[in-house]
């Protein structure tokens, strides 16, 4: 697998595309972007968002993150996911991704998610990655 | 708190969390199918699809099991409670014992193990074909009479 954009990433991930979610990148790094989208709804009284969606939202972003580090194919071993406020339907989320340690086999990564502002996470995520 | 609460019979129940399982935009998109419930414990069906792997390699994404399990842990608090009231995710854990089949679907089944009056602790686990090979365990917590509006308790800070 040669080609290490984000755009390829996306192309080889259908999960990724089954959400919509989509991936640029600056200075600090992976940018994720879950659009907004009726089928990511699922408390459609409030409107909010379903945890399974942000919390694969933010998998993804993790492994397009440690995919543009140059890690082989990153496999998740295992994730914790604290949800802190609801997501709210009709608003976009976006997500950052830290690498806190990528060794040879495994790395440890962080992320945020966010609608409002950066200040106000909605999801974080602390996850483990095979990366061999 | 927890001011709605709609409780069902035992009879009713399955029945609710039929609906429970199919009323959401996104778990009726993954096709989610409630598989019954016996002493509590809730099974659902994540049909296997293409556009749910996670790569080129027919087996289901991370996220689509991480979705499947999340939805089972809260029918259980549902199933525990006998009845509906609003709760929230807190927090969930789940850890990737070895890979689905390609191409096969997915099974989960969730249980309340411990509930008090503000929180549920609950366990799952997904597997093809049998528990005794799960394919990810899951260990969550949800907040009981959690806001309904995102502007309210959920959201104070």
């Amino acid at each position: 697998m040669s080609d290490r954009t984000l755009d390829a990433f996306v192309d080889q991930t259908p999960y990724a595309r089954f959400l919509g979610v989509t991936f640029t990148e600056d200075e600090q790094g992976v940018l994720g972007r879950l659009p907004v989208a009726p089928h990511l709804i699922g408390n459609p009284m409030i409107p909010a968002l379903h945890g399974g969606a942000v919390s694969a939202f933010l998998e993804l972003t993790a492994t397009a993150q440690l995919w543009r580090a140059g890690a082989g194919s990153p496999r998740p071993i295992n994730l914790t996911v604290a949800y802190l406020r609801a997501g709210r339907g009709g608003r976009e989320v976006l997500a950052r991704a830290h690498v806190k340690r990528s060794g040879r086999r495994i790395a440890n990564v962080q992320v945020e998610a966010w609608q409002d502002s950066a200040s106000r996470p909605i999801a974080l995520l602390h996850a483990h990655f095979m990366v061999d | 708190m927890a001011d709605v609460f709609l409780p069902a019979s035992a009879e009713e129940l399955p029945a609710l969390l039929e609906r429970l399982t199919s009323a959401a935009p996104h778990t009726q998109a993954l096709d989610l199918r409630f598989e019954g419930v016996r002493a509590r414990a809730v099974r659902l069906r994540l049909p296997w699809r293409e556009d749910l792997c996670g790569g080129q390699d027919r087996i289901l994404a991370g996220g689509a099991v991480t979705a499947l399990l999340d939805h089972c842990a809260g029918l259980s608090v549902w199933a525990d409670m006998g009845g509906y009231a609003p709760i929230a995710t807190l927090d969930l854990r789940i850890d990737y014992l070895r890979a689905a089949d390609p191409g096969g679907d997915l099974l989960a089944e969730a249980l309340c193990y411990r509930r008090t009056r503000s929180i549920a602790f609950v366990r799952a686990t997904a597997f093809a074909s049998t528990p005794d090979e799960p394919v990810a365990a899951v260990q969550a917590a949800f907040a009981l009479g959690a806001a309904t509006s995102p502007d309210t308790a959920a959201d104070r800070s």
